[in-house]
C-alpha cells in the first residue's frame, strides 16, 4: 500500500492503539494534521503546547498507557520542553511528535527551525530525527517501545516536513508495520532487564527475615510496574511497615495499619524517623531522591539497603546497596515473596519486632499530621479544605495537584486508597502542572471524578487550558487554594530568611478567579468562610457537564509541617509549634 | 607529572548521526571528566568505537558505565583497566628549530623512535606514536625548542592478550547489575 509520510504517521499511531493526541498545529506539522481528519483518533486542541505535554502525562499516569503530544517545529517544540523534563524526572511514558523544517532547510536557520533533538537530548529517554518517509512506522514503533519498557520515559520523534508533505516526492512510502523482531534488530543497544537475579533475591529474603527494624521504602516504580498488589502481599506477609514516596502515593492504602505515609522533607514524623532508625530499608522502585534522604550522609545511618530497580544506574547512584537487584518491581517482589514463604516453611523465623512496632506507634500517636483549628475571623485552613474535598469525593476520585504548599497538603491530608488516583509533578516540581494534567487524566478516565487542587501561583501559569477543557467538554473540577502568595517560597523566607519576603506576594484579588473562570466557560464559586466549604464542594461535585473552579481564600500564614530544612539531616525534622510544646526532647 | 586516576572505556555505539554528541553530552551533564576521546567506525560499519579516558576521582566508574549504558545507541561497554590493556596515542608536533640545533631533535627522535615528517629552515614537524606516558615525556623534552603547534589524537586501547578476558569488564546491557 502506497502512502505518504503524513498518512503513515497517523496510521502508525492507530496501529499503536493511540486513542487520543494532545496538540496544536503549525507550519511544519501541518501535513500530518490533514490525514488526522480521517482518523478515529481524538485530537484535543490545547491553548499552549506546555498544556499538551502535561495532558499527555496526566493521561499516561492514570491509564498506564503512553500519552501522545503533537506540536509544530521551533516554538511549538520549545514550548513542550518543560513537560518533557517533567515526564523524564517522573518516568512517565510519553511520545512527543514534533514537526521539523524540510530536510534541505535543516541547519540554515530556516523559519521556525530549532534543533529540538539537540535541545531535548538531556531530558528525554531517547529521541529521533526521522531521515526518510519509509522510516516513519519504525520510528513510531521504536518510540512507543522505548517509552513504555524498562524504566518508562518520554521519547521525542522529530519529523521533517518534506517527509510528510503529500506534495513532496520525498514523502512517498510503502506501508509496513514492523514486528517485535524488526524493532529489536533496530535497537541493538536496548535490552532492559526485568527478571531479578535469583541469588540476590535469596540474599534479600534472608536479610528481610533477619531484620529487627525493617521498613519498606516504596517509590513510583511500584506504580510503573503495576506492583501495588505484590507490594501489599509482601508487606502483609512479613508484617513490615511501608512508606510511600510522593510519586508512590496510592501504591499502598493509607488506611492500612502498616501504612506510614509519605517520607521526606514534608513527610510524616513516623515515616521519616522509621527510616532514620531502621536496620533494613527494603527499597522498591525508589531512587533516594534528595527530598527523601535529606543530607545523604545523615540518612538512615544504621540501615542495610536492599535496592530493587529496573534501572541499573539507580543502584549505587546515591546510596550503596547491600543487595542490589536489577529488575521489574512486580516480578522481583513476587519472587521475593515466594522465597520468603519458602524460607518460612523451612523454619526460618523473624526476630521479635514488637519493640520496633511500639516505637513506630509511639511516633504515630505523638506526632500525627495535624494543624491548629480554625479561629473565627481568620481565612480558611488549607488543610481543612483538602480534608473536606476528600470527604465529599466519590470513590475512585483522581486528585491532581500543582507544586507548592497545596501539593504537600494534598499528599498529607487526602488519604490515598487506590493506585493511580494521585497525579503530580514530583522530580521536576513543575508549577502549572495541575490544570493540563487534570484534563489529560479526565480524558484517560472519563468515568472518574477528577479534582485538581492548585495554588494561585500555579493556576496563573496554565489556567488557559480550562478553555480547552470547556470547549472539548472535559468536566474537570479545580480547587484553587488562594493564599495570595507563592506560599512555599514564602514559607522558606519566613523560616530561613528572617521573614524577609522577597517577591512572593501575588495579590488576593487580582486576577478575579471567579470572573476569569467564567470567561473560560467554567462554573465558578468563591469560598471565604468555613460554613461555605462543604456546600460549595457538593455543588461542584454535582456539575458534570462543564469544568468547575472553586476559589478558596486560605490563610497565608499556614505552613507545611513537619519539615526537614533543606540540606539538613532527617534527624533535624521540625514538627509544628503546637506539637513542640508537649515535647520531652 | 602527577597522574590522576584515569580509566579507559571502550564504548561500542551505533554508527548514527548524533551519537557522539549524546555520549559527550552525557559526560558534560553528569559532571564526569573526560581526559581524552577518540572515535572511528569499526570493521563493521554499523558500529563505531569511542575510546574515552575518564577521570574517576569524583564519580565511580560503575556509575559512568551504567549511565552510558542507558543511552539507547550504546551497544556495549568494555572497561579497560590500566594494567590489562594496551594503549596507544599519536602525537604530531611542529618545533621551532634552526639549522644548528636540528641534530639535537634528530637525536631525540631516534631515542623515541619518532619520525621526521617535514623540515624547513627554521622548523621541523615530528610524529610519535606510542604509549601516552612516552608521549608525555617526549613532549616535555622537546618543549624547550619552542612548540609552534602540537596535536595529540587521544588514546585508543585494546585489552591485553595474555590476560584472561575476565580482567577487562565487559558490560552488555542485558546483564548490567
Ligand atoms: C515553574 C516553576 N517556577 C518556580 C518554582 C518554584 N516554586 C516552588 S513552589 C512555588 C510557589 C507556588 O505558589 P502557589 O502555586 O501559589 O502554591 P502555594 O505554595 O502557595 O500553595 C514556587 C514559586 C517551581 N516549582 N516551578
Ligand atoms: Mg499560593
Amino acid at each position: 500500500m502506497k502512502l505518504d509520510g503524513g498518512q503513515a504517521l497517523i496510521k502508525s499511531l492507530e496501529a499503536e492503539g493511540v486513542d487520543v493526541v494532545f496538540g496544536l498545529p503549525g507550519g511544519a506539522i501541518l501535513p500530518v494534521y490533514d490525514p488526522l481528519l480521517d482518523s478515529p483518533i481524538r485530537h484535543i486542541l490545547v491553548r499552549h503546547e506546555q498544556g499538551a505535554g502535561h495532558m499527555a502525562e496526566g493521561y499516561a499516569q492514570v491509564t498506564g498507557r503512553p500519552g501522545v503530544a503533537m506540536v509544530t517545529s521551533g516554538p511549538g517544540g520549545t514550548n513542550i520542553v518543560t513537560p518533557l523534563l517533567d515526564a523524564y524526572m517522573d518516568s512517565v511514558p510519553m511520545v512527543c511528535i514534533t514537526g521539523q523544517v524540510a530536510r534541505p532547510s535543516i541547519g540554515t536557520d530556516a523559519f521556525q527551525e530549532a534543533d529540538i533533538t539537540g535541545i531535548t537530548q538531556a531530558i528525554t529517554k531517547h529521541n529521533f530525527l526521522v531521515q526518510s518517509a519509509q522510516d516513519i512506522p519504525m520510528a513510531i514503533r521504536e518510540a512507543f517501545h522505548i517509552a513504555t519498557t524498562g524504566r518508562p520515559g518520554p521519547v521525542l520523534v522529530d519529523v521533517p516536513k518534506d517527509l510528510v508533505d503529500a506534495n513532496n516526492p520525498a514523502s512517498a512510502m510503502e506501508w509496513y508495520w514492523p514486528t517485535d523482531a524488526d524493532v529489536a534488530a533496530e535497537l541493538p543497544g536496548y535490552k532492559p532487564t526485568t527478571k531479578g537475579h535469583p541469588l540476590k533475591i535469596r540474599e534479600a529474603a534472608e536479610l528481610i527475615l533477619a531484620a529487627e527494624r525493617p521498613v519498606i521504602y516504596a517509590g513510583g516504580g511500584i506504580l510503573k510496574a503495576h506492583a501495588a498488589a505484590e507490594l501489599r502481599t509482601l508487606a502483609e506477609l512479613c508484617d513490615i511497615h511501608v512508606v510511600t514516596t510522593l510519586t508512590a502515593r496510592g501504591a499502598f492504602p493509607d488506611s492500612h495499619p502498616l501504612a506510614l505515609g509519605m517520607p521526606g522533607m514534608h513527610g510524616t514524623y513516623a515515616a521519616v524517623m522509621s527510616m532514620q532508625k531502621s536496620d533494613l530499608l527494603i527499597t522498591l522502585g525508589s531512587r533516594f531522591d534528595d527530598r527523601v534522604t535529606g543530607k545523604v550522609a545523615g540518612f538512615a545511618p544504621g540501615a542495610k539497603v536492599i535496592h530493587v530497580d529496573v534501572d541499573p544506574a539507580e543502584l549505587g547512584k546515591v546510596r550503596q546497596p547491600d543487595v542490589p537487584i536489577v529488575g521489574d518491581c512486580r516480578q522481583v517482589i513476587a519472587e521475593l515473596t515466594h522465597v520468603i514463604r519458602e524460607l518460612g516453611d523451612q523454619g526460618t523465623t523473624a526476630p521479635d519486632r514488637s519493640p520496633w512496632k511500639s516505637t513506630i506507634s509511639g511516633w504515630q500517636e505523638r506526632y500525627p499530621i495535624a494543624y491548629e483549628p480554625h479561629v473565627a475571623g481568620d481565612a480558611l485552613k488549607p488543610q481543612a479544605v483538602v480534608e473536606s474535598l476528600h470527604a465529599a469525593a466519590p470513590d475512585g476520585t483522581i486528585l491532581v495537584s500543582g507544586v507548592g504548599q497545596h501539593q504537600m497538603w494534598c499528599s498529607q491530608y487526602w488519604g490515598f486508597e487506590e493506585p493511580y488516583t494521585w497525579v503530580n509533578s514530583g522530580g521536576a516540581g513543575t508549577m502549572g502542572f495541575a490544570i493540563p494534567a487534570a484534563v489529560g487524566a479526565k480524558v484517560g478516565r472519563p468515568d472518574r471524578t477528577v479534582w485538581a487542587v492548585d495554588g494561585d501561583g500555579c493556576f496563573q501559569m496554565t489556567a488557559q487550558e480550562l478553555v480547552t477543557a470547556s470547549t472539548e467538554h472535559i468536566p474537570i473540577k479545580v480547587a484553587i487554594l488562594n493564599n495570595g502568595y507563592l506560599g512555599m517560597v514564602r514559607q522558606w523566607q519566613e523560616m530561613f530568611y528572617d521573614e524577609r519576603y522577597s517577591e512572593v506576594y501575588l495579590s488576593l484579588d487580582v486576577p478575579d478567579y471567579v470572573k476569569w473562570a467564567e470567561a473560560m466557560g467554567c462554573v465558578a464559586l468563591r469560598v471565604e468562610s468555613p460554613e461555605e466549604i462543604a456546600p460549595a464542594i457538593d455543588k461542584a461535585n454535582e456539575i458534570d457537564d462543564r469544568p468547575v473552579v472553586v476559589e478558596f481564600r486560605t490563610d497565608d500564614r499556614e505552613k507545611v509541617f513537619p519539615m526537614v530544612p533543606g540540606g539538613k539531616a532527617n534527624d533535624e525534622i521540625v514538627v509544628p509549634p503546637f506539637q513542640r510544646s508537649e515535647e520531652a526532647r | 607529572m602527577s597522574r590522576r586516576t584515569l580509566h579507559t572505556l571502550s564504548v561500542l555505539v551505533e554508527n548514527r548521526a548524533g551519537v557522539l554528541a549524546r555520549v559527550a553530552g552525557l559526560f558534560a551533564r553528569r559532571g564526569y571528566n573526560i581526559e581524552s576521546l577518540a572515535v572511528a567506525p569499526t570493521d563493521d560499519d554499523r558500529f563505531s568505537r569511542i575510546t574515552v579516558v575518564v577521570d574517576v576521582e569524583l564519580t565511580p566508574i560503575e556509575q559512568m558505565v551504567k549511565q552510558l549504558n542507558k543511552l539507547v545507541n550504546v551497544v556495549k561497554i568494555t572497561e579497560l583497566e590500566p594494567r590489562a590493556s594496551i594503549e596507544r596515542e599519536l602525537c604530531m608536533v611542529t618545533l621551532s628549530v634552526d639549522r644548528d640545533r636540528r641534530n639535537e631533535v634528530l637525536e631525540l627522535a631516534q631515542i623515541f623512535e619518532a619520525r621526521i615528517l617535514a623540515v624547513a629552515h627554521t622548523a621541523m614537524t615530528v610524529s610519535l606514536e606510542g604509549e601516552p606516558d612516552k608521549i608525555d615525556d617526549f613532549e616535555e623534552l622537546v618543549r624547550p625548542f619552542g612548540i609552534i603547534e602540537l596535536q595529540r589524537t587521544g588514546r585508543i586501547a585494546l585489552a591485553k592478550l595474555e590476560r584472561s578476558p575476565a580482567r577487562s569488564r565487559s558490560t552488555n546491557k542485558a546483564k548490567a547489575s
